[in-house]
């Protein structure tokens, strides 16, 4: 029993991990610039790809940076091409936009490298599992928790400590006032996108050393991530983290008793924090109406 | 909002230009006669006007109400799967499957309206796409009832019986055109009249300043609430014709590309005129059938659609024509 308990947990804690790195850029794309990415799952498989070109160069820690970098700097460049022309505009044209992007980036990705999975290989230190009787906890999950550990810890450092950090939690709450106080906020956008989309990337080598590489593998995330937004909170980063490792903990508590209800929980909690607590979690009120 | 209308303008223009409306129907009434020689088929013509209907539907709510859903999958696969149950369960009478499609459909519209009437912009959509995403996940999961991820089959269509005449929609495909559009007619006419009346104008009232509007004394969430249940209603009614022209519903009708396609069809048709969804279904669909066909990186060519009609056409179609006329 502790050992089926101990499995559904480490599944679901694993899931909550890419929740929680896919939500963080959706949520850090859409407080500053108001846009709903909806390419994020498209830019997490890209990254994933990526990794894998880069894999026989680099070897596997070299890679495991590059290819989200990489990935953020195609971000950057489409951010900076095509994104940014609607801003300003009525949402409705920054949703179709990424969602045409989401097309054509998933279109790429099957030309490229084909419809079926791919392995990306990992180190062999990280692939054994610890004990004969805990097999699910193996090497690779630790590694994968403790990264998105340090990433989330270094996403919140660099917004607290940082100027540029502290400029981007300004913009969330008031980014005309940023703006007036002569902070170029095009720029600014323009970075906290990329930042957004390198999480993607990272969430993209994660999870294709777990579940392998395939032209869809973000989709399944895009749906948990916005679930994870609005029950922590829309306009409230922390929320978001928070959000994420709820559903998580949540999809892997049901799962011990009702295996099949581990998606719905997402939803049933959805419903609950909105006719509890409107806001969210961690939302506050006058943020994000 | 921008790109204001002054709503009593475009009523005069609008009685004024009886041609482009006497066209539109008489384009619409001629399909069957034509259209195989420009190489289409009744089918495609029939999904046009369903999708058109969906897009209509989803444009009260975006072009004249201000609120945008992209979510309006669920309404639309909703009402295919209330035709479904009806016609594989129940009986086989296809009033009363569009019946049972308006139901369901319209019942989850106000339901998931009532629990997100207070929020706004981009928080309003993404709340639209996450109640999409219950219905298609509860499709996709519940296979006893729904088929699971093959969808509902083994039903048709029901041929229609007017007293002794028995109307044979189910064997032929002009035949079914015609009951599309004869509903289609329906809907839109209702249409016409919400956006004619004191209801319709409080919408535009809406979409131009909400704020004011509240001033004047209207209820701002309520109107939207009602909005979307409307909204949700034609939006149901299409879905319910796209039941009975596959003849089977599948979770794919749920899913939320269905409602990034209604989008793009209402922004790309021009969603501040009452007809532009319907172009805008037309151009989308068309293309759409024939790139599939053509090449297998059709996605690309589709997103690339998405992210031109964004970029270079945001007015759509028939705000781009509007525009280089007056100028």
């Amino acid at each position: 029993m502790l050992t089926l308990v101990l499995f559904n947990v480490t599944n679901g804690l694993i899931l909550g991990m890419f929740y929680v790195l896919m939500a963080l850029g959706v949520s850090l794309i859409l407080n500053l610039s108001n846009v709903i990415n909806f390419a994020h799952g498209n830019f997490l498989a890209l990254g994933g790809y990526l990794t894998f070109v880069l894999e026989p160069y680099l070897g596997y820690w070299g890679a495991l940076l590059a290819g989200p970098i990489c990935v953020g700097i195609i971000g950057l460049i489409i951010e900076r091409t095509a994104i940014r022309r609607v801003y300003d505009r009525d949402p409705v044209y920054s949703l179709l936009l990424t969602f045409g992007l989401a097309f054509i980036i998933q279109d790429l990705c099957r030309t490229i490298w084909g419809p079926n999975g791919l392995p990306l290989s990992i180190p062999n230190a990280l692939n054994s599992p610890l004990s004969q009787q805990f097999f699910f906890i193996t090497g690779y999950r630790i590694f994968l928790i403790a990264v998105v550990i340090v990433a989330v810890a270094a996403l919140f450092g660099f917004l607290t400590y940082t100027r540029v950090g502290t400029r981007i939690r300004a913009g969330t709450f008031d980014i005309e006032t940023v703006s007036a106080l002569g902070i170029n906020i095009g720029l600014l956008r323009s970075l906290n996108f990329a930042v957004g989309i390198f999480l993607a990337g990272l969430a993209g080598v994660l999870a294709g050393g777990q579940i392998g590489l395939n032209p869809n593998m973000g989709d399944d995330l895009l749906l948990p991530a916005f679930i994870a937004i609005i029950v922590g909170g829309v306009g409230s980063l922390t929320g978001t983290l928070v959000g994420g490792l709820v559903i998580g903990v949540a999809s892997a508590v049901t799962s011990i008793w009702w295996p099949a209800g581990s998606e719905v929980i997402m939803y049933i909690l959805m419903i609950v924090v909105l006719l509890v607590r409107p806001r969210g979690i961690m939302g506050e009120e006058g943020v994000m109406t | 909002m921008s790109e204001t209308t002054i709503p009593a303008m475009a009523d005069r223009t609008q009685q004024r230009n009886w041609l482009p409306l006497a066209a539109i129907w008489l384009v619409l009434i001629t399909v069957p006669i034509w259209l195989p020689y420009v190489g289409g088929y009744n089918a495609l013509a029939s999904r046009v006007l369903v999708f058109g209907l969906a897009a209509m539907g989803l444009n009260l709510l975006l072009g004249f109400t201000g609120t945008m859903s992209f979510g309006h999958a669920a309404y639309f696969g909703l009402g295919a799967y209330g035709a479904g149950f009806v016609l594989r369960y129940w009986i086989h009478s296809t009033p009363l499957a569009m019946l049972a499609a308006i139901l369901l459909g319209t019942a989850a519209g106000a339901l998931f309206g009532a629990l997100m009437a207070k929020r706004t912009g981009i928080y309003f959509a993404m709340l639209t796409i996450a109640f999409a995403q219950i219905c298609y996940y509860v499709a996709y999961s519940w296979n006893s009832v729904t088929g699971g991820y093959d969808g509902l089959r083994g039903f048709q269509r029901a041929p229609l019986h007017f007293g002794p005449y028995i109307v044979n929609i189910r064997d032929n495909g002009v035949l079914f055109y015609y009951f599309v559009l004869a509903v289609f007619a329906i809907c839109t006419g209702l249409m016409a009249m919400l956006l004619r009346s004191p209801l319709g104008r409080s919408f535009i009232a809406i979409r131009e300043n909400p704020r004011r509007t509240r001033f004047l004394g209207i209820p701002v969430e309520r109107h939207v609430w009602i909005s979307f249940t409307i909204s949700a209603f034609f939006t149901s009614v299409a879905g319910g014709l796209y039941a009975l022209l596959n003849n089977f519903a599948d979770p794919t009708a749920l899913f939320y590309v269905i409602s990034g396609n209604i989008v793009i069809m209402a922004v790309m048709g021009g969603m501040r005129s009452f007809w532009g969804p319907l172009i805008g279904a037309a151009v989308f669909v068309t293309l759409q059938d024939y790139i599939s066909s053509m090449t297998v990186n059709w996605m690309s060519f589709i997103g690339m659609i998405f992210v031109a009609v964004v970029l270079f056409f945001p007015r759509g179609l028939l705000g781009f024509i509007g525009r280089r006329r007056r100028a």
